[in-house]
């Protein structure tokens, strides 16, 4: 399904993707891919490896060229320009520092290339440095740098040419895990900052969620779901999307009469009628204590399960639940020690969240 | 870790290989050189430094070494302004033909080196290939002579001879050229002209290096091309060597003049590493 989204207003929109097809050989990358981004955004091309979204980069920075479709910056087209007459700079996956000019020189190479007036370079430059708190380093070759301290010179040395969008092809997977997660939150007030465009291509859904303003989903070269994290997470429009964003229950759901079955477990639904496939999050599911099983609520439903398994979490536990017809539900929960036997459980109707598609694949 | 007879096994012969055909007559020569010879062509061991001042004294020693590095400079420059291109257009341009002119830049290699000095023989003689040519074509009218037998024809056959040792290393460090370093040159701005000179030059030059000192060095030491081609203008230090230790049998300079030589060579692949160093990032 190609879920091309709304073209928003022409005054919001800064770059256009339209239509955009790549293939390489007879493997087809990118399949009319459609994507408006707002001046300002923190914008997310998030996928798995093959979903093309390094492609759509790179066509974006000039380095592919695409086989049909057109690319417009405001009103001017991008797509016949050569890389070095767009107005985008890149952040590398490998950061791709220059390992022959000192870290200044690096980051003015974009300064001399655009002919900047030679006494303005050092401001800029030491601007840039201190931008990503890399003042002392102005001096040093890239090789004594660490990846860290490298990345941050990759960033300065795109910004420092104030881009009108940028664009970062999974800058931070290169990066342990704490300071992974120390230069996202960087990245993200950086971006705040300076109020450019950035256009992030990343495979982890987490670090999409943390960061963006919106999350494109590729998947096999069409975008399957664009929109604000929490919308996405909210409000998947397919079972991939569900999968891919954060963990779900998937609930195959047969529809008549106002009421949803999948096996066991029935909930009130004002949906059409048939088979249906629901994603249900495992934090949606809650124990029902004993003493107030006799209750009940029309938007509610509630099921009874076995607890397999219970891993610890800190704040919550992951239970793995047997609800019977060799179902098995996830439920994240809050719980006060260690669980057993048969429990009840209830999710509230409307968080039982109805997908366009049936699932499978 | 290893045993001792192990060790001593892969040690040993190295060591007497280095010492026999390398410490030994470098050693004789060096003795030579300090001995002198009877007009009767006997070799007296009296120590002297006849033969270093005699390469000052006599002006046909210096001219020739002068000449002889004169060819080799031409060499080098020609090599390097024809092997750089050609290793660019490989690395950058060649794309599925790669495999193909890449075995065709090397195959003189293959070629024995006298072959193709008999080549260029019969190419810039007299009635040779060039002249007939011209000839033909009414360009001119009698046979141009100078073709053959002379610096020229020696610094065309060396260039011949030594290119593919330019190509080789240039290439080499070209193909090491970190594709994504370009395309972030691109993205910063720079048009595909400044990217080469600020970025794919400064990153190929330990190789160019490389490739120049291969060009100098063999050619300096060159004798067969001269010998061939160069006629009695065209010789270079080396044939005075030959000449020395042969038909002249005055083994005592021939030594003396060898060890100036090597200096010389020493002298330039000791700056040439320092360079080196100074230009590899990696």
């Amino acid at each position: 399904m190609s879920s091309s989204p709304q073209p928003a207003p022409s005054a919001q929109t800064l770059l256009s993707i339209r239509s955009v097809a790549k293939r390489f050989g007879n493997r087809e990358i990118l399949k009319r891919i459609s994507l408006d981004v707002a001046p300002g955004e923190f914008l997310t091309i998030l996928g798995e490896s093959g979903s093309g979204k390094t492609t759509l980069l790179r066509l974006v920075a000039g380095f592919e060229q695409l086989d049909s479709g057109e690319i417009w910056m405001a009103d001017q087209r991008l797509d016949q320009q050569p890389p070095y007459r767009r107005p985008v700079n890149t952040v590398f996956q490998n950061y791709a520092l220059f390992p022959h000019l000192s870290v200044f020189e690096n980051i003015a190479y974009g300064l001399r290339a655009a002919k900047t007036t030679n006494g303005e370079i050092p401001a800029r430059v030491t601007q840039a440095l201190d931008m990503v708190k890399m003042g002392e380093f102005i001096a040093s070759p890239p090789s004594r740098l660490s990846g860290g301290q490298q990345q941050r010179v990759a960033l300065a040395r795109a910004l420092v040419n104030r881009p009108r969008v940028l664009l970062l092809d999974e800058p931070l997977s290169a990066l342990d895990a704490n300071l992974r997660r120390q230069m996202q939150i960087e990245l993200k007030s950086l971006q705040r900052e300076v109020g450019i465009t950035f256009i992030f291509v990343t495979h982890d859904q987490e670090e999409a969620m943390a960061l963006s303003d919106r999350i494109a989903l590729l998947r096999a070269g069409v975008l399957e779901q664009v929109g604000p994290p929490r919308e996405i997470y909210g409000r998947p429009k397919t079972s991939y999307a569900a999968q891919f964003i954060g963990q779900t229950n998937l609930l195959p759901a047969e529809v008549h009469d106002g009421l949803a079955s999948s096996g066991a477990i029935v909930w009130r639904t004002f949906e059409a009628a048939g088979k249906a496939m629901y994603s249900l999050r495992p934090e949606c599911i809650r124990l029902v204590p004993v003493l107030a099983q006799a209750s009940s609520d029309a938007s509610l439903a509630r099921f009874r399960g076995r607890i397999r398994n219970q891993t610890f979490g800190g704040a919550m536990d992951l239970l793995e639940v047997d609800c019977g017809d060799s179902q098995t539900l996830r439920a994240k929960i809050a719980a006060p020690g260690p669980l057993g036997g048969e429990q009840v459980f209830e999710f509230f109707a409307d968080d039982a969240i109805r997908l366009d598609d049936q699932g499978g694949a | 870790m290893y045993s001792r007879s192990y060790k001593a096994a892969v040690t040993i012969p190295p060591v007497l290989w280095v010492t026999a055909f390398l410490l030994v007559p470098y050693a004789l020569l060096l003795c030579y050189s300090f001995w002198s010879v009877t007009p009767a062509k006997e070799i007296v061991h009296s120590w002297n430094l006849k033969n270093y001042l005699d390469l000052f004294r006599n002006s046909m020693y210096p001219t020739v070494l002068f000449r002889s590095m004169r060819i080799a400079g031409a060499v080098t420059l020609l090599a390097l302004v024809l092997g750089y291109p050609l290793a660019y257009y490989l690395s950058f341009h060649a794309g599925g033909r790669k495999e193909l002119l890449y075995q065709l830049a090397i195959i003189p290699l293959w070629a024995s080196y006298l072959v193709r000095g008999y080549a260029w023989k019969t190419i810039l003689g007299t009635d040779g290939v060039l002249n007939g040519f011209l000839q033909y074509a009414h360009i001119t009218r009698y046979p141009v002579e100078f073709f053959l037998y002379s610096p020229f024809a020696v610094v065309l056959t060396l260039t011949h001879i030594y290119t593919p040792f330019t190509f080789l290393p240039i290439y080499a460090s070209l193909e090491h050229v970190p594709r994504n370093l370009i395309e972030a040159s691109h993205d910063l701005g720079a048009p595909p002209a400044k990217t080469f000179l600020r970025v794919i030059l400064p990153l190929s030059l330990p190789g160019v290096l490389a490739g120049a000192t291969f060009a100098f060095v063999l050619s300096l030491g060159d004798f067969l091309a001269p010998l061939l081609v160069g006629g009695s203008s065209g010789i270079m230090i080396s044939n005075i060597v030959v000449t020395l230790f042969g038909a002249a049998y005055d083994w005592p300079k021939g030594a003396a003049i060898s060890l100036c030589i090597l200096l010389i060579v020493v002298g330039i692949l000791f700056i040439t590493e320092r360079v080196e160093k100074r230009f590899s990032f990696r």
